[in-house]
């Protein structure tokens, strides 16, 4: 029999999507379905009034509603309580939704929300993340005595770096924008919602305190989903939270799609980051302490900030051996439209900043980016800033060695000065990073995600998790798992829709959890099964499955998460195993830097990845491809801007991503460490490639043009004025 | 309100629309076929991709009433159209596009499918450099375009007889002379594919 994990297994999706027979939420035709739309306020902060109504406005064509009509609680549930869902009088962003209206179509709609304008007396907005009084959360982690090894560095003849790198925010940018459907509650007062969403159970968390009903009275099904990248993590819960309330006071469904407009303006991005470095190296380039200041914009409401936060600072100190270690992190609220999830939550942010020092301290010490790295890399028995001491499943030396192999990047004249060449520079830049795959800390212990499978009356076997299909491959993924743990065909699996009402909560759909996490839930789950199910391992599963079920045996088992018995995190101190494993990679980017325009091309990314066991390579290469170029795009094309608290790229016109031109040519390395806890060795993949492409890209035009650029994304501006001050500098 | 007289997929259909509705939301709110998609507010994402004629136009920017008279192929056509003209199952971009990995959420999938289509009906044998131009008003946020391009080189070795490389389908990776009796006979399979059709 062909191998199912490390093989391919056709994606069960596949043949619908190729033939346009997917239904997304706005292919879904619902009878009788209204259409709603959410009037927002246009100042960053202000204390709301009241409503004027043209006079033309027929209030009788249209469903209104305000936040008196919350049968619930009018609370965003997600990790604090701060977040209305409408907001009722304190406004604290632009397109803070203040009304809901529903109307039978289109234009009704659109006339309806022209007619309604908010009355607000507008306040003086906190804009600059520096200025911020308010911390929605703040973490200290520390190891060794930096003050010390900082006041003896002089004596003992260390060097001291200090940088401050700052990265803005980035749109996700699925390419189907969020909407859910609404049902009206039935005469249990169950509410049913549909959507393109991530995390059902998050939306059904909101829902019930939204409606002050019970889980088991909000049903929430995901449908094909365009896409997420972190974009459909916390945001589709106020869609379906409006969506419902507008249903409710209709009394009929209501759809609630956003055009790509209203999608861009206000739903959450990645946080805009400003991180301080103060590094001490001797003169062999031994890391000797590194302190860290990391600073994020939350924007107006916690959502996930905090995890954000955690995550980034975690992440801060690189994938180096360090005995003195200091971080410290903030992430403050200011009236900007809330920050939110983005694929690699925080790290990319903090991976940035300690990569570009890592070059700083390269040029410092005169010692070969790529030996410095290799000179300073946690390896097993190491410790990270946390103190956690790896224990398997390190593939740090292994990544950096296969990239070299690939690009030669070792061998690269690096800090040789280079003239610049008429037309074009060339460059060449290294990252090296690590990712932690699943919940940082005692995440997956209280969360306690669950999976179960079943053998239906065919001898077939029914996955059920709360994991969600985005794109992702998380289908697939599933049949290549049970199928190689059963010795079954994959013809023989079939994966449930993740529906609330059938499927118990595996936990989100997120933090690169999916393989590691539920995929071992399902692989424990299918060791039971086989087990109980028995016969003799050379007849065909369906067949023994099917006697099985006609004996009356008991096929249905559920496997809940539990982390492995060392895997110890202490919360109050941020000390101990932040995650149980550890995904590796390094970059390289070679670019062209166009000498007149100061444009920046990418010609070709090499990127060597550890992700344990690549379960379906094609899907695994797909995640690194697609992830690095986010990150690509974010090095240097991508700028998400705000005026008076507004995004500026609004429309797809404007907020730009990369197209098929921009795209590099990939070289995809897949290194295998086993993970010894994880399904057939896995670990996680998701998040790692958005990481390590922005230094990557940056070090890369810094090795063309000699320009120490300490921000991304690096437009042409901003490449300009680096040079600028640098020949200022030099005439000084 | 008036009563257009459309060719889609083959079929001749009618239907009662408003004169400024788009091709787009005909399809979609008319006739049923979701298989377009919306991805952004008009003309910058490609997702609503069909063929008119034969050539890919943006149909959340072209007036339904603009193209009567004319063929349009939608995505829900394409395996049809392959199917009627001799072919077995989904059309070859289809099929590559489900093998190489090349969907992932699969909404960007429709208009990018379309648009290979019309490439390769223009040019049975393209180049890279020339695949990542006729793709370049298709936006995909998933895959980093690599699989994209190789699932369209994979149709192309497949429609023309020639076995692709491994993994990486690079159709440049042929030998030149190779490529040369490759396109020809891809030429001649498109030419009889024409006159099944009736195009021609
Ligand atoms: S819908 Fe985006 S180009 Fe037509
Ligand atoms: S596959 Fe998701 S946008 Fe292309």
């Amino acid at each position: 029999m062909q191998a199912h994990v490390g093989g391919r297994v056709e994606r069960p999706e596949g043949r619908a999507k190729v033939t346009g027979k997917s239904v997304y939420i706005a292919d879904l035709k619902v009878e009788g379905a209204w259409l709603g739309g959410t009037v927002r306020s246009d100042v960053a902060r202000g204390t709301l009034r009241g409503f004027d109504f043209a006079p033309e406005f027929d209030r009788t064509r249209v469903v209104i509603v305000t936040p008196t009509d919350i049968p619930g609680e009018n609370v965003q549930a997600l990790i604090v309580d701060d977040q209305p869902i409408l907001a009722a009088e304190r406004i604290e962003h632009w397109g803070e939704p203040l009304l809901l209206v529903a109307a039978p179509d289109a234009r009704t709609l659109e006339a309806a929300l022209a007619a309604i304008r908010p009355r607000i007396d507008p306040l003086p907005p906190v804009l600059d993340m520096e200025l911020s009084k308010h911390a929605q959360k703040q973490i200290t982690i520390e190891k060794g005595d930096v003050d010390a090894a900082i006041r003896a560095a002089k004596k003992n003849g260390h060097i001291v770096l200090e940088g401050t790198y700052h990265t803005d925010s980035q749109e996700q940018l699925y390419i189907e924008p969020q909407g859910c459907v609404a049902f009206p509650p039935d005469k249990d007062g169950t509410i049913v919602v549909k959507g393109s969403l991530q995390c059902p159970h998050y939306v059904r968390k909101a829902l019930v305190r939204c409606f002050g009903v019970t889980p088991g009275q909000a049903r929430v099904v995901q449908m094909e989903t365009g896409g997420g990248f972190g974009g459909k993590e916390e945001y589709p819960s106020v869609v379906a939270c409006h969506a419902a309330l507008l249903a409710r006071a209709a009394r009929r469904p209501v759809s609630m799609i956003y055009d790509r407009h209203e999608d861009l303006a206000v739903t959450p991005k990645r946080h805009p980051a400003r991180v301080r470095h103060k590094t001490v190296v001797d003169k062999h380039g031994r890391l000797i302490a590194m302190d860290i200041d990391v600073l994020l914009d939350g924007g107006a409401y916690t959502t996930l900030s905090p995890v954000v936060l955690s995550r980034g600072c975690i992440h801060a100190a690189g994938p180096y051996r360090c005995e003195n270690t200091r971080i410290r992190g903030r992430v403050v609220a200011t009236n900007h439209v809330p920050y939110g999830a983005f694929r690699g939550f925080g790290a990319p942010q903090t991976c940035f900043a300690i990569e570009r020092m890592m070059d700083r301290v390269a040029r410092a010490t005169g010692i070969h980016p790529f030996a410095l790295r290799h000179k300073n890399m946690l390896r097993v028995g190491d410790s990270t800033a946390t103190g956690q001491i790896l224990k398997d499943s390190v593939g740090s030396a292994e990544v950096l060695a296969a990239v070299a192999e690939k690009t030669g990047i070792d061998k690269h004249g690096w800090c040789a000065p280079r003239d610049a060449r008429a037309g074009k520079a060339r460059g060449l830049g290294l990252s090296f990073f690590y990712h932690g795959a699943g919940f940082t800390g005692s995440g997956e212990e209280m969360l306690k995600g669950r999976v179960r499978i079943d053998v239906l009356a065919d001898g077939r076997v029914e996955v059920l998790a709360g994991s969600t299909e985005i794109g992702q491959g998380t289908n697939a993924l599933f049949l290549a798992i049970t199928a190689e743990s059963l010795g079954c065909e994959t013809a023989d699996v079939v994966v449930a829709t993740p529906d609330t009402a059938h499927v118990p909560d595996s936990g989100p759909t997120v933090a690169s959890r999916t393989c590691m996490v539920v995929g071992g839930c399902l692989t424990k789950a299918c060791r039971e099964l086989a087990a109980r199910v028995g016969g003799d391992v050379k007849r065909p599963w369906r067949e023994r499955a099917r006697e099985f079920a006609q004996r009356g045996g008991d096929g249905q088992v559920t496997v809940q998460y539990s982390s492995p018995k060392d895997v110890v995190w202490d919360d109050d101190t941020y000390t101990g195993d932040a995650y149980p494993v550890f995904g590796w990679a390094a970059d390289v980017a070679e670019i062209e830097v166009d000498l007149v325009t100061l444009e920046v091309e990418v010609k070709r990314f090499s990127t060597a990845v550890d992700v344990g066991k690549a379960i379906q390579p094609a899907l695994v290469e797909g995640q690194i491809e697609g992830g690095s170029l986010q990150a690509v795009g974010w090095a240097h094309l991508e700028v998400v801007t705000t005026r008076a608290g507004k995004f500026e790229q609004d429309r797809l016109a404007t907020c730009i991503i990369p197209t098929t031109l921009d795209a590099p040519k990939f070289d995809v390395m897949l290194v295998e460490i086993p993970y010894a806890h994880g399904p057939f060795g896995a670990k996680g993949v998701g998040e790692l490639p958005m990481d390590g492409g922005a230094p990557a890209v940056v070090a890369a035009i810094e090795d063309a043009i000699g320009v120490h650029l300490t921000r991304v994304p690096a437009t042409p501006e901003r490449i300009m004025e680096a040079l600028e001050s640098a020949s200022q500098a030099r005439k000084q | 309100m008036r009563t257009l007289s459309l060719k889609v997929n083959g079929d001749t259909v009618q239907a009662a629309a408003p004169s400024h509705w788009t091709l787009l939301e005909v399809l979609r709110y008319k006739l049923g076929l979701t298989g377009s998609k919306q991805g952004c507010d008009k003309g910058d994402c490609g997702a609503c991709t069909v063929l008119v004629d034969g050539r890919p136009v943006l149909a959340c920017l072209t007036l339904a009433g603009a193209v009567e008279e004319r063929e349009v192929t939608t995505i829900e056509g394409l395996m049809p159209l392959h199917v009627k003209s001799g072919g077995d199952g989904p059309d070859p971009v289809q099929a590559a596009f489900d093998r190489c990995g090349a969907l992932q959420c699969g909404f960007c999938q429709p208009g990018m499918m379309l648009s290979a289509r019309a490439l390769l009906n223009k040019n049975p044998c393209p180049t890279r450099a020339e695949i990542r131009e006729a793709l370049s008003g298709n936006l995909c946020r998933c895959t980093g375009y690599t699989q994209i391009f190789e699932a369209v080189e994979l149709a192309v070795a497949e429609s023309i007889g020639v076995a692709p490389a491994p993994r990486s389908w690079e159709a440049q990776r042929m030998d030149p002379s190779e490529a040369q009796a490759a396109a020809k006979r891809a030429a001649a399979h498109l030419a009889e594919r024409r006159k099944q059709e009736g195009r021609e």
